[in-house]
């Protein structure tokens, strides 16, 4: 008898499909599993151990940028969201007001830009202000950071606020609720899952920022995706991968809450 | 009774290119106590009306007084009227209780007060039962109710209803209606109802204004405005019409004799305060009119379709000088009209049932 | 306009302001503002060890494109830059087509399957997506390396004696940002392809369609605006990639990102710099403009 007919179906679109899985996490699959090689090698396997995350556990250096990328990370996810809360309810539910297409271009500047300019732009002026004021911290960084972490907290949180109904806030105005009332017992209840959202997506991506970092940070202020790059010129040894894989859990993670986060009905 | 709300040339201009005018001007007094319509199609201003009462937009021009003080300038947060929305904008973040305890909590009423209220109002929409329910755990018509119960928790002068109804499917729709009417009367709070559905709003008003483009067209009881639509927008848009060139043979007041296209007169209503002469058009509601032999009527003409539709059947009559007319003439299993498509009728109405229509 | 302002209206514009107010100044401070000086620095003459001298200069600009000859002091196209332009171009247009070819069917299969689990295939693009590009490209460089996992797998079985050189080539760097960017491919056409209406489909091969030309005369036109957008996001970054032809080209395969870092290092002509990140920030600003327009068509169409 023959095959009933797949209107969906198309030749040969599957077998790409599945290739394109197995290319895609092959590497990274690799990657995980050589970080518990009891070998130097990243490519013959000799046993499993830990001893590579113990080594990179005791790696000054690696407890230093971890320490700085998580110091920065927190405090531009922090910094980005607060202000990305005001600008999405100063945007959103609004009628076109005059200087809007300049605001948007500014906000979503950063996702725009390749990163390298704005990397390169912020060299250039950063380090006309080290010279001015002689100030050479994390300041800098924290700033950068929270700077192209905006878009990223922004949109998640206007999209929840899109979602909301407006009808909703008037009605708590109707009861007698103040304008701050409002806010707080309607506004930001409904709210907090696309800031939660915003400030996850805010904190992966600045965890995981390598060009603007490599070059607005002054000597000795590496996180651990630029230590990494440094590594990289060097012999690699599996104490790469075990950092890698780390890195790669707490993004896996936050990915998967960020996306049960969206699914929490509106 | 004193006047509840009152509006003066009322207006509102939305900015824009170009501006768009949502209440061209409006001035109304609602009373005391009465369950009061805003009834027109969509775009028509009502809903603009409503919302400029619930302080939710601020006026272009004009004066909005409650109780005899100007509320112009008062936000809805400091305003005592409340509204009832028309997707119910239930709290999904809070429970049943707490939503319709919101009002009492914001105006910083005891605990205990809050919660005997709410006991109250869970008990006069008939809802004790789902006090701790999530709002997105219950029906429509039971969302209904709680948003029902929630605007009158805070007791407020005046109700706002944003077409409450057209959610509901019709069944339940009919019940609430009967619903709300019995909470008008029982709370003896003035009810602000506004709809698109003349027959909503027809069987449960006190009074009416039927609105359009903007502006309000004729304000007055069910029967009035149905039975003596001022204009023809207004006889159009609530139940059916047939409309009929005439001319006006004598003003006598509240009467005229008018002249038919069919050189017969006949005694019909004028609009009120208002002297009519010339050309008019005169409404005759189908149902007032009967079909008969063709020298027996009013007016003469060839009978098109019949149309049975159980209750009542219509007769489709096209008239010597071409102008369509229908009659609604109610089944009786003991008559039957004798009549068919194609035959020559007559059409009769009664004096008084014809409504000379302002232009 | 104004005038039909009520001070409520006026009241929420001024409210407005204030709560856009933080967001702005820091994204002045470390995203616009920046820019501007880099335009600025763009017409200033290059200090002798990096930095600038104030002093207005069309050099950095000439210098984009032409290079004087250090000889006989002849002007010339500079061989050196444009070639690593037309590297670029050519590397993000291979990318981009790559990334069509594997993307296009994943996105198609992804939105074929039942609806409950389409989220969760779509997960598995999106978590690469938000995964460390540093540490994907690296995944890569540990799989092409000569000591990497095909190499030894290649001599373990004998096909090769050699390992065979695929990092640091324009290969290996086209594989990189093949990998690295074809989430940004899948996630556009996905969001087209999900829509499709299938009774098209149906209508197709009622009317006697094959396979073949339903896909090409009513599916591939239904999301031509996902091919379109899936394309822009894989060619700006590619056209803009550091990381990737850094790690995956070893100093030797530069593009105009590496370019550009080179003017701040080695270089040390901060104003070259400055005027190649302005070129290429030029180039992606056509290539957007030239999405937002076919877009804005699309929409008119369709609207």
């Amino acid at each position: 008898m023959a095959r009933s007919f797949n209107i969906r179906r198309q030749t040969g679109f599957t077998a790409i499909a599945m290739t394109c899985f197995v290319l895609l996490y092959m590497p990274i699959i690799l990657l995980v599993v050589y970080s518990f090689n009891s070998g130097t090698s990243i490519a013959i396997w000799e046993g499993f151990s830990w001893r590579w995350y113990q080594s990179a556990w005791q790696n000054e250096q690696v407890q230093a940028a971890t320490v700085r990328s998580l110091v920065i990370a927190l405090w531009a996810s922090a910094i980005a969201t607060t202000v990305a809360v005001l600008a999405a309810l100063a945007t959103t539910r609004t009628r076109k007001f005059k200087g809007q297409s300049a605001v948007f271009a500014m906000i979503n500047q950063p996702l725009m830009v390749p990163e390298i300019v704005t990397a390169v732009a912020l060299l250039i002026f950063f380090a006309m202000i080290k010279v001015a004021t002689g100030y050479t911290g994390l300041l800098y960084l924290i700033i950068a950071h929270s700077a192209f972490c905006i878009p990223f907290a922004y949109l998640p949180i206007r999209a929840r606020l899109q979602g909301m109904d407006l009808n909703l806030e008037q009605a708590a105005a109707d009861l007698y609720a103040t304008p701050f009332q409002v806010f707080r017992r309607i506004t930001l209840p409904q709210l907090w899952p696309g800031i939660l959202a915003g400030a996850m997506l805010a904190f992966v991506i600045s965890l995981d920022d390598v060009v603007i970092t490599e070059f607005v940070k002054s000597a000795g202020q590496d996180t651990l995706p630029t230590y990494m790059l440094g590594q990289l010129r060097r012999v690699v040894t599996p104490e790469i991968n075990a950092i890698s894989t780390v890195l790669l859990g707490i993004s896996v993670t936050f990915v998967i809450i960020f996306t049960v986060l969206g699914k929490i009905k509106k | 009774m004193s006047i509840a709300i009152s509006a003066r040339k009322l207006r509102k201009v939305y900015a824009g290119q170009p501006p768009v005018v949502a209440l061209a001007e409006a001035s109304i007094e609602i009373k005391d106590n009465e369950f009061f319509t805003l009834l027109g199609p969509s775009g028509c201003g009502k809903t603009t009306l409503l919302r400029l009462i619930a302080g939710f937009e601020h006026p272009t021009s004009g004066d909005l007084e409650m109780h005899g003080s100007s509320v112009v300038d008062l936000p809805p947060h400091k305003r005592p009227i409340n509204t009832v929305f028309q997707n119910y904008a239930l709290f999904p973040h809070m429970t049943v209780a707490q939503n319709i305890g919101f009002g009492l909590e914001m105006l910083g009423k005891p605990k205990a007060e809050i919660k005997s209220t709410v006991d109250e109002m869970l008990e006069l929409v008939k809802m004790t039962e789902m006090a701790d329910r999530q709002t997105a755990q219950i029906s429509g018509g039971q969302q209904q109710r709680v948003a029902l119960a929630r605007a009158l928790a805070p007791k407020p002068k005046v109700l706002l209803l944003d077409e409450p109804l057209s959610a509901l499917d019709f069944k339940l729709r009919k019940e609430m209606q009967l619903e709300l009417k019995r909470l008008q009367t029982e709370t003896g709070i003035t009810f602000i109802f506004v709809t698109h559905d003349q027959e909503e709003a027809l069987t449960m008003s006190d009074r009416i204004a039927v609105m359009s483009a903007g502006t309000i067209r004729q304000i007055g009881g069910p029967r009035d405005i149905y039975d003596h639509p001022a204009e023809r927008f207004v006889a159009d848009f609530i139940g059916d019409t047939n409309f009929l060139p005439a001319e006006v043979v004598t003003f006598e007041g509240e009467t005229a004799q008018v002249r038919l296209a069919s050189g017969k007169t006949i005694v019909a209503r004028t609009p009120e305060g208002e002297a009519v002469q010339g050309k008019v058009t005169l409404a005759v509601r189908p149902e007032h009119a009967t079909i008969g032999a063709e020298d027996a009527g009013l007016l003469s003409g060839t009978l098109g379709e019949v149309v049975y539709f159980g209750t009542d059947t219509h007769y489709h009559v096209s008239l010597n000088d071409g102008t369509g007319f229908v009659v609604r003439q109610q089944n009786r299993p003991d008559h039957d009209n004798d009549v068919a498509s194609g035959d020559r009728v007559g059409i009769a109405f009664p004096p008084d049932v014809g409504q000379v229509l302002k232009d | 306009m104004t005038d039909l302002a009520t001070p409520q209206e006026r009241r929420a514009a001024r409210n407005r302001w204030l709560l856009l107010a933080p967001a702005l100044t820091i994204l002045i401070i470390a995203a616009s503002g920046p820019l501007l000086i880099t335009l600025v620095y763009s017409f200033l003459s290059a200090g002798d060890y990096g930095g600038v001298e104030w002093q207005f200069s069309w050099s950095a600009w000439f210098n984009v494109f032409m290079e004087r000859d250090i000889f006989d002091d002849t002007l010339g196209f500079s061989d050196a830059h444009l070639s690593i332009f037309w590297r670029s171009v050519k590397l993000s247009l291979m990318t981009t087509l790559l990334c069509l070819f594997f993307g296009f069917p994943t996105a198609y299969f992804i939105a074929t399957r039942p609806k409950k689990q389409r989220d969760l295939w779509m997960l598995l693009i999106i978590i690469p997506f938000w995964t460390n590009l540093l540490i994907r490209t690296f995944a890569v460089v540990e799989l092409i390396r000569n000591e990497g996992t095909v190499n030894t797998l290649l001599i373990w079985t004998g096909i090769i004696d050699e390992p065979i050189q695929m990092l640091f080539t324009e290969f290996s760097i086209l594989v990189g940002m093949v990998y690295v960017y074809l989430p940004l491919m899948v996630l556009p056409l996905y969001a087209s392809m999900e829509r499709l209406d299938f009774s098209l489909v149906e209508a197709g091969y009622d009317l006697y369609a094959t396979r073949i030309k339903v896909l090409r005369r009513v599916i591939l036109p239904l999301v031509k605006p996902g091919v379109i957008a899936g394309s822009i996001l894989v060619f700006v970054p590619s056209l803009g990639a550091y990381v990737t032809p850094r790690v995956m080209g070893g100093g030797n395969q530069l593009m105009i990102g590496n370019l550009i870092e080179l003017q701040f290092g080695q270089g040390r002509n901060w104003p070259l710099g400055a005027a190649l990140s302005i070129t290429l920030l030029a180039i992606v600003m056509i290539a957007l403009l030239a999405y937002v327009r076919t877009a804005g068509e699309e929409d008119t169409r369709h609207g």
